[in-house]
């Protein structure tokens, strides 16, 4: 099998690999086309009628987070650095006890479509809206750069497709599907195909769960001791990624901050909340999720740990893609072309879903906020806003495209660059909505000063820090971990800015809101409290 | 049933009413008083993990059973605690939060908590 690697660097047989990945891009069109029927309004469009059950949402919520960084770069994550890698499935799950907690059900009382909806609930309204918009688009932004990046990668390693014009013609083609998904689908279909997507998702990486426990005699310490054997024993230890200098061991708990931190600022997962009827079918989607997400991530456990005993950390380095080769190589190990078409169709409709999820909320927001309640100051028929949210879906998917063709290029793992537009969604966004929603005496410039500053520290703070430039050239392949070789213009040492711009928010959104002689808005405050918790004047489904 | 056409928007009026009325005070705090000691419980427990994977590595690598050491067994822990949170959210939020919130929606309904509201007009809508 080492030979095949060698040879073409292609791993299966791309032939199947790409009749499996069409026969799921023919059902989910069918579902797009027959979801499109009843998409009429806004609401339709943006939060499909709010029909959407619980158990589909769950689902779906499940789909739009279990990311090619979820399923690739954390199995990856694992493959290699052992047990650091587990980290990032612990911080993303804990994270939606946050979500469960404190913002799902009280978001979908009070908003309408947008995490702009309940920001600017008690606030001026053009300001707030402006500022959540451009933190949508912003996160939406790096979230899509990260999940074409593993389009890339993916591509490289499973179609066997070579030179950079035929990449690129591919990343085109995963553009123009998704903007189609979300063109034609709206919200309905786009959840169908998550529902699709995640469904697949946790019946393949339960075949390999299986498959790789019953080498084992079903004993998960050998597991453990096999991934020891092939990549020594230090994989079972703490500390393989971070442990090596002050600096990084900074970084693991920043991260760790920002993952936990992030999940409830996503805008993309808090537009999910509005697509059901009432707040108990939010909090029972995100129960249904967090069990679903929870379990995904056991099994990656076993994946990651099976690829570093089965595969080894040396091929997977070695492939094409990268650490996020990890989970396909194994698949490939355990049950050759077949299995890993599956893995790979499975991997693409994963890409396909959660473009199609963030490029419909970053359309929601630009479309909803700054076109509809910004430029038109809510005078627009609302067929209007409809149709410049289809413009905007179409303009994200050209900027996706281009990204994704430049980050062809780049070999960070994804879980890794998704772990940015967490910390940035945790510092942008979170203080924000948690001050929205539990402290009477915000104010708009409070809010102002918490996702401005937020976004922007975060933002800087990742352009002047190893990520970009100046990380030590690795001796194996003689490149440096950061985008830009050659240079450095770094002063920031970690590579998550987590830990300072997430405190940094929340002291922002407190000073901004002491400093300023407006004062909070008492009626406002007790509508918004009112309808967060009873549900009173929450929107309601739509009956077709 | 009221005609859609009949319905009033809630004012401000009431929503203060709503919000200062003896029910809603209970509902906070039945939500309140099982949130926020729950999510700082696991937030301190979650980074007691992180730092003692990050800064305790010696204690994390304490072998358990077989090849399972102490670090992979307390990450497993969180994933049992985050299921076992979500469970019991669920529970209360049905049991002790839903049908106070339910009786209130309908109430705000019907305007029983605009001030002066006598019943006959309550009962209009």
């Amino acid at each position: 099998m080492a030979d095949v690697l060698a040879a073409e660097e292609t791993v299966g047989n791309p032939g199947i690999n790409i009749a499996i990945f069409g026969v799921f891009v023919l059902i989910t069109l069918y579902i797009t086309f027959r979801a499109s029927r009843t998409n009429r309004s806004a609401t339709d469009y943006y939060a499909a009628g709010r029909t959407i059950s619980a158990t589909q949402n769950g689902l779906a919520i499940s789909g739009d987070y279990l990311s090619a960084a979820s399923f690739l770069g954390i199995a990856g994550a694992i493959a290699v650095f052992g047990y650091d890698g587990f980290l990032y499935s612990i911080g993303f799950l804990v994270a939606w006890l946050v979500a469960l907690l404190l913002v799902a059900e009280l978001m979908r009382n009070t908003a309408r479509f947008t995490m702009a909806d309940v920001l600017a609930f008690r606030m001026r309204q053009r300001p707030v809206r402006t500022a959540a918009a451009i933190s949508t688009l912003v996160v939406s932004l790096f979230y899509l750069l990260a999940q074409m990046s593993g389009a890339g990668g993916l591509v490289t390693l499973l179609l066997g497709v070579k030179g950079e014009a035929a990449q690129a013609l591919v990343v085109i083609l995963v553009g123009a599907l998704m903007i189609f998904y979300v063109l034609v689908g709206g919200m309905r279909g786009t959840t169908y195909v998550q529902v699709i997507k995640a469904t697949l998702l946790l019946a393949g990486a339960l075949v390999i769960t299986v498959w790789v426990l019953a080498k084992y005699g079903f004993n998960p310490s050998s597991v453990l001791g096999g991934a020891a054997d092939t990549a020594g024993a230090k994989v079972l230890d703490p500390g393989n990624q971070y442990g090596i200098s002050n600096a990084s061991k900074l970084d693991f708990v920043s991260l760790a901050l920002a993952l936990v931190l992030g999940t409830a600022g996503l805008p993309h997962v808090l537009m999910r909340f509005y697509t059901v009827p009432t707040a108990k079918d939010a909090r029972r989607s995100v129960q249904w999720a967090i069990w679903l997400i929870g379990i995904f991530y056991l099994m990656s456990l076993v994946i990651g740990y099976g690829a570093g005993a089965l595969v080894g950390p040396e091929r997977i380095l070695g492939a094409p893609g990268a650490v996020n080769a990890a989970a396909p190589l194994l698949a490939f190990e355990l049950g050759g072309t077949v299995l890993l078409g599956i893995i790979a169709g499975v991997a693409f409709a994963t890409i396909l879903a959660v473009v199609a999820g963030l490029t419909i909320t970053a359309s929601a927001s630009f479309a909803h906020d700054v076109y509809a309640n910004v430029i038109k100051k809510g005078e627009v028929p609302p067929n209007g806003e409809i149709k410049v949210a289809r413009i905007t879906a179409i303009v994200i998917g050209a900027i996706a495209i281009g990204l994704g063709i430049l980050a062809l290029q780049a070999g960070l793992n994804i879980a890794f660059l998704v772990a940015l537009a967490f910390a940035i969604a945790a510092s942008a966004n979170l203080p924000t909505i948690l001050y929205s929603l539990f402290w009477k005496r915000f104010t708009t410039q409070g809010a102002l000063w918490s996702i401005y500053g937020g976004l922007i520290s975060s933002v800087v703070l990742i352009i002047f820090s190893p990520v970009v430039s100046g990380a030590a050239v690795n001796p194996a392949t003689g490149k440096s971990t950061s985008m830009i070789q050659d240079v450095d213009f770094h002063w920031f040492p970690l590579n998550n800015p987590g830990l300072v711009s997430i405190p940094l928010a929340f002291v922002l959104g407190w000073l901004g809101t002491v400093l300023t002689k407006e004062k909070a808005d008492g009626d406002k405050w007790a509508e918004l409290e009112v309808r967060s918790l009873t549900g009173i004047g929450a929107e309601k489904a739509v009956q077709h | 049933m009221t005609a859609p056409n009949d319905r009033r928007t809630l004012t401000s009026e009431e929503y203060r009413q709503a919000q200062d009325s003896a029910e809603f005070t209970e509902l906070r705090k039945r939500f309140r008083s099982f949130v926020v000691p729950t999510t700082v419980a696991f937030l301190v427990w979650y980074f007691l993990y992180v730092l003692l994977s990050t800064y305790a590595p010696s204690f994390m690598e304490t072998k358990v059973l077989g090849n399972i050491n102490l670090g992979v067994l307390l990450g497993l822990g969180q994933f049992v605690t985050t299921f076992l949170i979500t469970q019991l959210y669920v529970r209360h939020a049905s049991r002790s939060m839903d049908p106070i919130a339910e009786d209130m929606r309908e109430r705000l309904e019907q305007h029983e908590f605009a001030a002066g509201t006598t019943s006959e007009e309550a009962r209009r809508g």
